[in-house]
């Protein structure tokens, strides 16, 4: 194809500082679009090698900060890709079924699974703990989320064969709604680290939640107007809590109610927040109505001018 | 295989909008030789010089644009000082000067801070095209009387193209956009951000009667108007129904049949 813009002069990047711009352009990919920005970004880059490349590294990245959820093949459910179920960057264990998934990073799919092998595992008395988590959490999300997804893992002192020993957990919950055809994508992901400190019998509870939303609009409004809008909202809270080492059911039951609790009270307060939105915070960047509350009176605007001409004549001016 | 150009564009549409400047630079260095046509889709913040005659700060865009210098719509000179440069007429710098002096009173009475800039030049149709400019910075350090922003960025750019006079009548037609840069961070709702741009236009026939100034004037405040209505209406709107959609309160829930 010789395209006319394929006869000016091209550029003058090396093979890595082309493959660093690329990976950028995949990181910075809204929730559910990178496969449209890959998309794009082929076109531009025009040079298979540095794209696959790039691809290679920005993608795994990708998939487990946005920890995105793939269906495991043969009906096996769903597991999330984090860091937290990593055990090889293509390999990540869902707790749940025992079972390890092999991920394709760059398709975005789960290829086969394997069952996990025992040291991939937990030991039983951390399971117990575990599962009954597990059950609570489950509970919960589906109560509360019509399409929310979540994990249980265990991060640290997996090995522990009874009470004496530190572990912690990470529970991980995401939902999102995604049409990036629309460019219209949402998404909800929180994270919950328990840290169940056997000396002072105390759980530490930290919990991060980010809700992320981007729209790109485009819509006729009548025959004499049209509108275009690229926004994108980004909202974060951390949570901080404890509670006390209880027998594994009561410590599931009491986590998960702590993280109900502050789930429900960020709802709360993010919508009174939204409803002050438009008449309090707008205001510091521009007004409904001007100081006066009624509109700019421009037939006046000829007054305006007259009196300047006057105040200068006069050297009032400032 | 898609046009380079249309590539480069969907994916600055993709770009969270705080990297568009990034994304920006990184396009021009793939594609120096599309530079012109990128530099033209993309809006970016607007900067501010400070005009030292008059002791006021004006707004840099590609209207008061001659080489490498820009024009001062308060002494009518280029800042760096530039021979040969381009200037409106005599009348409409008169027209000019008349909407720097009321919309800086417009933008007073809206924006209670900020710094405005017109500019205006003949076009080729014997009718002229005026770009009206507003900044503000509404964070708790700048402008904000509220102290409610940790950041706030406000951006307006309205360029209306007036048609010539035919029978004391003139088409009008003003294509506005705003670019918005907001956060918040306050207990308990913690740290919300909003950026973007939105851009709206609209036509329209007026009687000249009351001078160009005041029919411009009105559909700047309209269109002005109807974008911010369209931010905190519109966007924040979606934004609540995708919370809603995707993690709803309990009272919903809890009405949730059985079977969904």
């Amino acid at each position: 194809m010789a395209d006319e813009e394929d006869e000016l002069p091209e550029t003058e990047l090396s093979y890595d500082q082309k493959k660093e711009i690329a990976k950028w352009f995949l990181l910075n990919a809204p929730a559910g679009e990178i496969n449209y920005v890959a998309k794009d970004l082929k076109a531009v880059l025009r040079d298979e090698e540095v794209y696959n490349e790039a691809a290679m590294e920005a993608f795994p990245v990708y998939n487990k900060s946005h920890m995105i959820c793939l269906e495991m093949p043969n009906r096996a459910g769903d597991v999330i890709v984090s860091s937290y179920s990593e055990i090889t960057e293509n390999e990540y264990l869902d707790p749940r079924t025992a079972q390890v998934a092999i991920v394709d990073h760059v398709q975005q799919i789960c290829t086969k699974v394997r069952p996990a092998d025992d040291e991939e595992l937990a030991s039983s008395y951390i399971e117990e703990f575990r599962c009954a988590l597990d059950a609570e959490i489950q509970r919960y999300v589906s109560e509360s989320y019509p399409k929310g997804v979540f994990a249980v893992n265990c991060v640290k002192g997996k090995d522990a064969d009874g009470p004496g020993m530190d572990f912690e957990f990470v529970v991980i919950i995401t939902a999102r709604k995604l049409s990036p055809q629309n460019f219209c994508n949402g998404s909800w992901r929180s994270v919950w680290n328990i840290d169940f400190q056997d000396e002072s019998q105390v759980l530490d509870i930290k919990g991060k939640l980010q809700v992320t939303f981007t729209t790109h609009l485009s819509l006729s409004v009548g025959a004499h107007y049209f509108e275009e809008g690229n926004v994108e909202l980004d909202a974060k809270k951390e949570f901080q809590d404890s509670t006390i080492f209880q027998s594994a059911d009561d410590c599931a039951i009491a986590i998960a109610n702590i993280i109900r609790h502050h789930e429900t009270e960020y709802l709360a307060a993010l919508e009174v927040a939204y409803s002050k939105l438009p008449d309090n915070t707008f205001k510091d960047l521009r007004r409904k109505l001007p100081v006066t509350r009624t509109l700019f009176p421009w037939q006046n605007t000829l007054q305006f001018s007259l009196t300047r001409e006057v105040e200068k004549e006069l050297g009032l001016g400032k | 295989m898609l046009k380079k150009m249309e590539a480069a564009l969907g994916l600055l549409r993709r770009m969270p909008p705080k990297q568009s400047e990034t994304a920006l630079s990184a396009l021009l260095s793939l594609l120096p030789q599309h530079s012109s046509d990128l530099l033209s889709q993309v809006d970016l913040p607007l900067q501010v010089l400070r005009d030292a005659e008059s002791r006021k700060d004006f707004i840099l865009c590609e209207y008061n644009r001659d080489a490498d210098s820009y024009r001062s719509p308060w002494s009518n000179k280029y800042h760096p000082p530039l021979e040969d440069a381009l200037y409106p007429s005599s009348e409409l710098r008169k027209l000019e000067v008349e909407a720097n002096d009321i919309f800086a009173i417009y933008r007073d009475q809206y924006y209670e801070g900020g710094i405005s800039s017109v500019y205006m030049w003949e076009d080729d149709n014997e009718g002229f095209v005026a770009c009206f400019l507003i900044k503000k910075d509404g964070s708790k350090s700048g402008h904000g009387r509220r102290g409610c922003l940790e950041e706030g960025a406000w951006d307006a750019i309205h360029v209306i193209q007036v048609g010539p006079e035919e029978e004391e009548m003139a088409q009008y037609c003003l294509t506005s956009t705003i670019m918005l840069s907001l956060t918040t961070d306050d207990e308990p709702s913690g740290k919300f951000g909003l950026s973007g741009s939105i851009r709206r236009q609209m036509k329209m026939e007026l009687a000249v009667a009351e001078g160009h100034l005041c029919n411009m004037g009105r559909m700047i405040e309209e269109l002005e108007g109807k974008l911010r209505n369209s931010l905190d209406q519109v966007y924040f709107g979606k934004t609540r129904e995708m919370v809603c959609t995707l993690r709803p309160p309990a009272e919903i829930v809890q009405m949730r049949l059985p079977d969904s």
